[in-house]
């Protein structure tokens, strides 16, 4: 496991997306800075107006917008990686022979995958809390239930909130783990992963598919803003986190199923 | 002896096919332990897709496998500690040093001694002469440097096999000298080699046995004093005097004797004392320019085997 995680942080482009993220805040934070007369109460993306009175906001709204697009698409090239590309390398045959057990391989690659979406979301918590902090004032945090908390409890709900993304993640990681098992090409392994995660959002959207959208991966992908009310709201959470082990079980029971009975030919 | 008595790989009628096509049709290997054995045919000829089966990389679509007395892939766990493998070239990680790399193969193994991993890589890196260049990244090594790093990977543990699949590919000729030495010194301390080769100039230098493999077949096996004597030794012999020497060599029992100029070649037993004739020769005063026997080319009689240049894709 350690080796797993050495190997994903010792590649620049690992780096490269966590200082993409990174940077989703810091613009956001500058863009509003600059314009910060402009932007009328409730216009632009939810919590934007909020961002000028309070800091600590940043984190949040940049985490909304991050989410359709940005995030899973990091997610997805981490986790289209995890076999296809020790496939592609040809490392894949060499850690069989080391040995390592093809179901040992897949629960590392798992759990390497799911330790980037942590660190991803911290990253980006963190460096909107900070680009916030030196931008604007920086006060207690009133919530969207009207709730107002002091900063320490603040930097709590940041937490839960990169906490709830990651287990958002959980499913869509695992989709790419099986995506993953299935070719040796890593950005055919990507794009699968990233189109899966497109469309099941835009199903989402359609009311005539009410029926399918509370089994979609990503339904449940932007209400982490239940944790900005008080008392949190564990419905939805509570679901998500079914919803996600749920995808977890099949996608890991189907890429194992790929796996074991691969012949490695590349 | 071994627990795994003699043969330290051994298969019966191993068979891999694709679709239709059969890669690997119904082969039965038997390596001696303790052997340097050769694995030759032309590019195509189903030598890596038994080595992947062999390794439990691919699965037989029939037959039996059997590593150091092992049964695969049913006790793949089990053996693989005791087998290093070079599979179709190395790969590694190119943003990795040498020597991560090897780090990290080695910790694959949940089994492995994490104590002295870092001592086993850097022997393993010396051993290869890989010790000057382990920090620099692999994306910056010569195709040779990666070829020994993966002769590295594969001595990483004591290993009682080792299955090299054209381990000399892409070598400089300096390289592939300081491989094959390598080799040989690995099987001095009776490490069992099973070597992959389209070249036979290699096997030959290097291999106590041999299995030429021709389009997914074995079409012959053994050791090699047993293929060469497949063969026909030859007698060459250069004198002044052409046809008294050919009269004395009649005498001798040797009786189909071509002649080219000064020169005769004539068929003969691959033990004939050659010395005893060089006197006979010299005490009818013939005058001898040139003596000598030609053993059988290998080379001749795997080109009759295989029908085909070792570098033909079938």
């Amino acid at each position: 496991m350690l080796s797993e995680l050495k190997v994903m942080f010792t590649r620049r482009r690992t780096w490269a997306m966590l200082a993409a993220i990174a940077m989703i805040p810091i613009l956001l934070a500058t863009a509003v800075y600059l314009s910060a007369d402009q932007i009328a109460p409730g216009e632009g993306p939810p919590f934007l107006d909020r961002v000028t009175q309070n800091g600590l906001f940043t984190g949040f709204t940049a985490m909304l917008l991050a989410m359709p697009l940005f995030l899973p698409l990091t997610m997805a090239v981490v986790s289209g990686d995890t076999i296809a590309g020790e496939a592609g390398l040809g490392t894949l045959r060499y850690l069989l022979i080391a040995p390592v057990g093809r179901a040992r391989l897949l629960v590392v690659k798992y759990l390497g995958t799911l330790t980037f979406a942590l660190v991803g979301t911290f990253v980006l918590m963190i460096a909107g809390a900070i680009s916030g902090a030196i931008l604007f004032p920086v006060g207690p945090v009133t919530l969207l239930s009207g709730d107002v908390i002091q900063i320490p409890e603040a930097f709590g709900r940041m937490a839960l909130v990169a906490l709830y993304t990651t287990v958002s993640m959980m499913g869509m990681l695992a989709l790419g783990l099986f995506i993953s098992t299935l070719t040796t090409i890593p950005v055919g392994a990507m794009t699968g992963v990233l189109v899966a995660s497109g469309v099941s959002q835009i199903l989402d959207n359609l009311p005539q598919l009410a029926w399918l959208h509370e089994w979609l991966f990503t339904h449940y992908w932007l209400d982490f803003a239940d944790i900005l009310r008080q008392p949190v709201e564990l419905g939805s959470l509570g679901s998500n986190l079914i919803l996600q082990l749920g995808y977890v079980a099949v996608f890991g029971a189907l890429a194992y199923g790929r796996l074991a009975s691969k012949d490695i030919l590349s | 002896m071994t627990t795994y008595g003699q043969l330290a790989i051994e298969t019966v009628g191993l068979e891999k096919a694709f679709g239709d096509q059969k890669a690997v049709a119904g082969i039965t290997l038997r390596v001696p332990a303790g052997s340097v054995f050769g694995f030759l045919g032309p590019n195509g000829s189903g030598k890596t897709t038994t080595i992947r089966m062999l390794l439990g990389l691919a699965e037989a679509t029939k037959g039996e496998i059997n590593l150091l007395g092992y049964s695969i892939p049913k006790q793949l766990a089990d053996v693989l500690p005791k087998v290093g493998a070079l599979v179709e070239g190395p790969a590694f990680y190119p943003y990795m040093s040498g020597r991560n790399n090897l780090i990290r193969m080695d910790s694959a193994d949940r089994n492995s001694n994490s104590r002295t991993r870092e001592q086993r890589v850097d022997a393993a890196l010396e051993r290869v002469g890989l010790s000057n260049a382990a920090k620099k990244k692999v994306h910056a090594y010569s195709l040779g440097m990666k070829q020994r790093l993966g002769l590295a990977n594969a001595l990483l543990k004591p290993r009682e096999l080792l299955i090299l699949d054209e381990p000399t590919n892409g070598l400089d000729p300096q390289g592939t000298r300081e491989v094959r030495n390598l080799i040989r010194s690995l099987a001095s301390e009776g490490i069992t080699i099973f070597l992959s080769s389209h070249l036979l100039s290699e096997i030959e230098q290097l291999c106590s046995h041999v299995a030429v493999m021709r389009a997914g077949e074995i079409v012959a096996q053994g050791s090699m004093n047993e293929l060469r004597s497949n063969g026909q030794t030859r007698l060459i012999l250069e004198v002044d005097q052409v046809a008294e020497a050919k009269a004395i060599l009649k005498a001798a029992g040797i009786s189909k004797t071509k002649i080219i100029g000064r020169k005769l070649i004539c068929s003969v037993d691959s033990e004939m004392d050659v010395a005893k004739l060089n006197q006979e020769l010299v005490a009818k005063k013939i005058s001898v320019s040139e003596i000598r026997l030609e053993h059988p080319s290998l080379e001749e009689y795997f080109v009759d085997l295989t029908g085909e240049g070792f570098e033909v894709v079938r």
